[in-house]
């Protein structure tokens, strides 16, 4: 199946990876490692995952403002996602995205619980776009 | 959200990779905050300026960044004075990477002050647009001169420095400013006694408060008293703006009143109990920094004395110029005068065990800031148990 789900763009730019997706929020500062891309939060449902390359799929940011020098950080270390896909977003993921130059929707016309992990996908931040290769979860 | 002319061309990047990036930043917080165009602002004040919040990624970003701004705009307090810093036993290292930061804003063009009250240096009117980080600056001026500005991040603020504009949303909109709970304050006070507790009111009003907006009634208060009123409800809550019936400039103009809005009362027994005796080893005033008046008022309670505990002054560079006469008065008592940082944002304070504040906001914050216990008192308490 080939799907183009719309969405709004908040970060220009295309990126292309496997969906790694949560549905919850994640924090960038102290939650994820600048020098190794893992998710370090205790508790969280991508907890010792590698985002760099991926196409990280969550609520929305959470946390200190800090958090979008963390998003710089990690591209500047090439250990960013690929592109983001927020449910809403908020100024922390938002302006590190931009500041980063990771593309970046929110907004997806498809709910996040019903994108599968590991789905090939392309986030177009400039037309508000995600084409998604695969199968939809069930409703 | 409406971009003019010049601004698509500005986001196509025909003035510069910075510039295009900047005013990304501005119509993604537009696009967050629902805002539908972005307007000129007066002036720009920054945070992210103290390398302990920033870091070594947030200065790498600096420097990445080639523009000016375009309104005048002003720094945070840092970690340490830009001078003299080796007094205060600021490691050498800390110190290098604090004045890199400093660099990078120069080279940014903007003005070499840092501090929490720029409304002291920059001329500032009512009705005036900005974009204002610190949270006890925004209250300020919002609430006491009735300019309009959010509480923006670092990035933000930067972003309206360099392209001049803000997202039209929140505080911006009058729709947005109208008072939604009233405060009132039991007990019977003199007019004096009113004016040293104005801190630990706001300290206990913000708690209740949050993120709303208050109306007080039945106080008449100076401005440095609203000051002090205003840092410690954004510090305890998230106060961007409050009104004084009769008082503030927004409560006069729309005849603000509290007619109809839930009220909560502010205890004289609750003000009362934040004023505890405790043992401290250093007393510290100016959070916010000190005004010239604030300054006077110390230099007068200092006269004749000599401090026996350490007893610092926190002000900005420019205020301490224009006021130099009075700043000596203050040293000559051998207290501390000390430009550009703060009790709450500078590591030399973590050394003490007990600090005594005559501020709200610093009471809220030197706990977790400092890792020291924090007392309050009237400032003439603070000077009193200085010079023992």
């Amino acid at each position: 199946m080939f799907l183009i789900i719309r969405a709004r763009g908040i970060s220009k730019g295309t990126g292309r990876g496997e969906l790694l997706v949560s549905s919850e929020p994640i924090s960038f500062l102290s939650g994820v490692d600048p020098d190794s891309g893992i998710i370090m939060e205790s508790g969280h449902s991508l907890r010792g995952e590698h985002i760099n390359g991926k196409i990280l799929a969550f609520t929305h940011g959470k946390g200190s403002t800090v958090g979008s020098y963390v998003l710089y950080a990690l591209k500047r270390n090439g250990l960013a996602p690929a592109a983001i896909i927020n449910e809403e977003a908020e100024p922390i993921v938002a302006l590190g995205a931009i500041m980063a130059g990771i593309p970046m929707v929110d907004r997806p016309e498809v709910p996040l619980r019903r994108l599968k992990n590991g789905t090939p996908v392309v986030v177009d931040g400039d037309r508000g776009e995600v084409e998604y290769a695969g199968e939809l979860e069930g409703d | 959200m409406y971009l003019d002319p010049e601004d698509e061309r500005i986001l196509q990047g025909e003035f510069g990779e910075t510039r295009q990036k900047m005013l990304e930043i501005l119509t993604a917080l537009g696009k967050v905050f629902g805002a539908e165009k972005i307007i000129p602002i007066k002036s720009a004040q920054v945070s992210g300026a103290s390398y302990k919040t920033i870091g070594e990624w947030g200065l790498r970003w600096l420097e990445s960044l080639q523009a000016k701004v375009v309104v005048p705009t002003v720094l945070n307090p840092i970690g340490m004075p830009r001078d003299h810093w080796e007094e205060l036993g600021i490691s050498r290292e800390f110190a290098e990477k604090q004045q890199a930061i400093i660099e990078a804003y120069r080279r940014l063009g903007v003005k070499m002050e840092c501090t929490c009250t720029p409304y002291y240096l920059q001329l500032t009117q009512y009705g005036d647009h900005l974009a204002w980080a610190e949270s006890s600056a925004v209250v300020y001026a919002n609430s006491v001169i009735g300019a309009r500005t959010n509480r923006e991040g670092g990035p933000g603020a930067l972003a309206a420095a360099i392209i001049g504009k803000t997202p039209e949303y929140g505080l911006h909109l009058l729709a947005n400013r109208r008072p939604q709970i009233a405060v009132t304050i039991d007990g019977l006070y003199s007019p004096k006694q009113l004016k040293d507790i104005y801190g630990a009111i706001g300290y206990l009003a913000g708690k209740q408060v949050g993120n709303r907006i208050p109306i007080f009634s039945g106080i008449r208060a100076r401005r440095d008293d609203l000051k002090a009123l205003g840092a410690a409800m954004a510090a305890t809550g998230a106060v961007g703006l409050f009104h004084v019936e009769g008082l503030t400039p927004e409560a006069r103009i729309f005849k603000f009143g509290s007619a109809g809005l839930e009220e909560i009362i502010i205890e004289q027994s609750e003000i009362a109990a934040l004023f505890r005796e405790m043992e401290v080893d250093v007393v510290a005033i100016g959070c916010p920094h000190c005004s010239p008046t604030e300054l006077e008022e110390i230099a007068r309670l200092l006269e004749g004395k000599t401090v026996k505990k350490p007893l610092f002054i926190f002000s900005s560079q420019q205020v301490l110029r224009e006021n130099r006469k009075t700043a000596e008065k203050i040293a000559r008592s051998g207290a501390r005068i000390v430009p550009d940082t703060c009790m709450v944002v500078s590591p030399f304070m973590e050394r003490y065990r007990a600090i005594m504040v005559d501020s709200g906001k610093a009471l809220a914050y030197v706990p977790d800031m400092c890792g020291a216990m924090a007392r309050i008192g009237t400032r003439e308490e603070c000077i009193r148990t200085a010079v023992g």
